[in-house]
């Protein structure tokens, strides 16, 4: 089974992923699925049946309010980057965690870079299904590219100045 | 001046060696060409025609003599003994190889100093006024909100990956010598009515393909509210910016698109989530900002005697007269003066500076100037604190330097890009266009008549040598694989921002220089007594310029 950084480790992944053309209610395999958005939205009152064996998954450019009232019950959102240069999956990774409070696992898929781990995980994924030309415990490191930053995100809110003040 | 504390430092060498790392994942194959590109570039590092160009950053164009000996050690080290100051108040060193780039970090890192976000589709170096601090006419020192600016735009997590590059510049002065109005976010320092410092905020400036003077979109931002307002300016660019071509990927095109209402509402509709975030600033944070830019010990100078021993001099030396008159600018403290040593003398590619300059540069900062300079948009050197009294001694040593050809705001005081000579984007050279009109230009007093003239010449429509906002621009375009050059007529780059526009049919190299002289000669027959260059064509428009330049030779 495909390999997932989660949480720090390396761990199996044990969810199956649905690409958009593939998914109608009927065929979807058993297991835990990810599905995409539209079949989500679509079939919502069927799909949730069989949570918390359902996750969602959606493009970047897609609008993350449409899960608004999903992410109390979603225990799996993934954001699919579609060329790693497409930064829209950043800030929908901050909008689902910090405007929409999900706490659910936020998952990378798609085609980003092992050098983006640290921004993707500031911006509140925690879960990144690499490219599989990448060897993910070498990758691990990545994640800790930086231990210090100006800015505050999802992993720490305060922006430095704040915890500078705090310290002098 | 800004100093790194420990958390800086960690920063800054925690990205050292993140590039050391990537690198060489990249010559042992693990990183391909194509994912390679974005990471070195957000590291200042362009692979050239010639060689990899490697982009300094200079924040707001400030720099100590400590910094300048160690640019002038890598210089001479790593490079071919020289290096150029760039548009947008940068350093940029073209001869390094890759190999030894994470070397050159690692020195860079020892002086408070590195190549973060110089390029790439990011947000880039935060540029100001190369007066700032020291200018008569500011409403506040802007450097310390370009410092909170730095800091926050740092890796900053969400917004490495934008649809393209983005621009950030502050002005704290009417006399916009930043040309915040062509940039992506253009910060005016204000003072409402109350006499509370804020931001007029303008968005969807820029200069390259498509041209734009940036629009308003709010008249007063409380500068406790500069972050959480840029991250929402970026937040509606990252998420509707155009990624579908590359040309139109500027927020100018999606500030166009949208209108600048429509904008304006969805930024400030983002806005309103996140105003009151911790990302919003303190006073104290403030505060903290300012007290790295106090006065410095500024000695008590009796401006009138010192104005009187001047007076002494120019009346003996035209030379220094003419020197005074151009290159010393009006500064805040009586009895001092800021010195533009200009990067411009004939022969010169505009903005090149060897190593041993950068060490005497460091030697006259530390005997005059606070041991501070600053580099300027127009690719010159500013001695921001020169006591008058010092003048006369500062031009004897600046002239046999090479650093005191007294052009400054003249014909000669080309903005000219690395062209066809080191890029490989450029379709023309812009060098010996350069080098030819400021030979053929080398009567002073002729010079000095024509008054302040900007000449600005870009080698390709992607603009590094702001030629939309030269009073004249010349831009390099290819034809069949031939350079030609367009001529623009009319742009500005300070407080009336305006953009040039086209006289007509390109010339070849060998014409341009010229063509320019034809254009002063409409200028210098059409002008009413005092009358600039801008002034003049605005009063006369395009036609009798074109006339003259294309009048058949018969």
């Amino acid at each position: 089974m495909r390999k997932l950084i989660k949480d720090g480790a390396v761990v199996t992944d044990d969810w199956q992923f649905v690409d958009a053309d593939h998914g109608t209610v009927d065929a979807l395999p058993v297991g835990k699925v990810i599905v995409p958005l539209a079949l989500w939205l679509e079939n919502k009152a069927e799909l949730s049946k069989h949570l918390p064996k359902v996750g969602v998954w959606l493009n970047g450019e897609e609008d993350t309010a449409q899960l608004h009232d999903d992410v109390a019950q979603l225990p799996l959102i993934a954001v699919n980057f579609p060329v790693f240069t497409d930064g829209r999956g950043f800030s929908a990774g901050r909008l689902l965690r910090e405007r929409h409070g999900f706490s659910g696992e936020l998952r990378a898929v798609g085609n980003f870079l092992r050098d983006q781990l640290c921004y993707l995980r500031r911006c509140g994924f925690n879960a990144f299904s690499l490219n599989e030309k990448y060897d993910p415990q070498a990758a691990l490191a990545s994640l800790g590219d930086f231990s210090e930053y100006y800015q505050g995100a999802v992993d720490e809110p305060l922006p430095l100045f704040r915890r500078r003040a705090l310290t002098s | 001046m800004y100093v790194y504390d420990e958390h800086d430092h960690k920063i800054l060498s925690e990205r050292v060696a993140q590039f050391r790392g990537q690198v060489d994942r990249y010559l042992e194959g693990e990183i391909s060409d194509e994912e390679f590109l974005p990471l070195r570039l957000q590291n200042g590092l362009y692979i050239q025609r010639l060689a990899p160009m490697l982009r300094i950053a200079v924040p707001y164009g400030m720099l100590t003599s400590v910094q300048l000996r160690k640019l002038a050690s890598i210089a001479r080290d790593y490079d071919k003994g020289y290096c150029h100051v760039s548009t947008r108040q940068n350093i940029q060193f073209n001869w390094p190889s890759l190999e030894d780039v994470p070397d050159i970090l690692a020195e860079l890192a020892t002086v408070q100093m590195h190549a973060i976000q110089t390029s790439g589709n990011c947000i880039r170096n935060t540029t100001t006024d190369q007066f700032a601090g020291i200018a008569p006419d500011e409403i506040v020192d802007p450097r310390p909100y370009c410092e909170i600016i730095r800091q926050w735009s740092t890796f900053h997590p969400e917004f490495a990956f934008l649809p393209r590059k983005f621009k950030i510049a502050v002005t704290a002065s009417l006399d916009d010598r930043a040309a915040v109005q062509v940039h992506d976010i253009g910060l005016q320092i204000v003072k409402n009515d109350a006499g509370t410092v804020g931001f007029r905020v303008l968005v969807g400036g820029g200069l390259g393909r498509t041209p734009v003077i940036g629009s308003v979109i709010r008249e007063f931002l409380p500068e406790e509210d500069l972050l959480t307002y840029l991250d929402a300016i970026l937040r509606i660019y990252n998420q509707f910016g155009r990624r579908d071509n590359k040309f139109k990927a500027r927020i100018k095109i999606l500030v166009r698109a949208m209108g600048p209402e429509v904008f304006a509402e969805k930024v400030e509709e983002e806005w309103q989530h996140i105003k009151n975030s911790p990302a919003r600033l303190t006073g104290e944070e403030i505060d903290r900002a300012k007290s790295f830019f106090t006065a410095p010990p500024y000695r008590q100078i009796d401006d009138a005697a010192v104005s009187a021993a001047l007076q002494k001099h120019t009346d003996e030396e035209l030379a220094f007269s003419r020197w005074l008159n151009r290159n010393v600018q009006p500064h805040k403290v009586p009895g001092y003066a800021a010195v533009t040593l200009s990067l411009k003398p004939a022969g010169v590619s505009p903005g090149d500076i060897t190593d041993k300059q950068l060490e005497l540069l460091a030697d006259l900062a530390d005997q005059y100037s606070f041991g501070e300079v600053r580099t300027t948009h127009e690719q010159n050197i500013v001695l921001g604190d020169v006591a008058k009294s010092d003048l006369y001694d500062l031009w004897k040593v600046l002239k046999p330097a090479g650093f005191a050809t007294p052009n400054i705001g003249t014909l000669t005081d080309i903005i000219c890009c690395p062209g066809g000579d080191y890029c490989s984007l450029a379709n023309a050279k812009s060098i010996p266009v350069a080098e030819a009109i400021q030979r053929h230009f080398n009567d002073l007093d002729y010079l000095y008549d024509l008054g302040d003239l900007d000449l600005n010449i870009s080698g390709c429509m992607n603009a590094c040598g702001h030629h939309h906002v030269g009073h004249i621009g010349v831009l390099g375009v290819d034809k069949k694989g031939e350079e030609f050059y367009q001529i623009q007529l009319g742009g500005n780059a300070g407080e009336h921002s305006s953009l040039g526009n086209v006289l007509g049919p390109s010339f070849g190299r060998d014409e341009v220089t010229d063509v320019v002289q034809k254009i002063v000669d409409v200028y210098v027959q059409s002008r009413n007594p005092d009358e600039q260059f801008i002034d003049t064509y605005r009063r006369i428009g395009i036609d009798p310029f074109k006339e003259r330049v294309y009048a058949k030779a018969d």
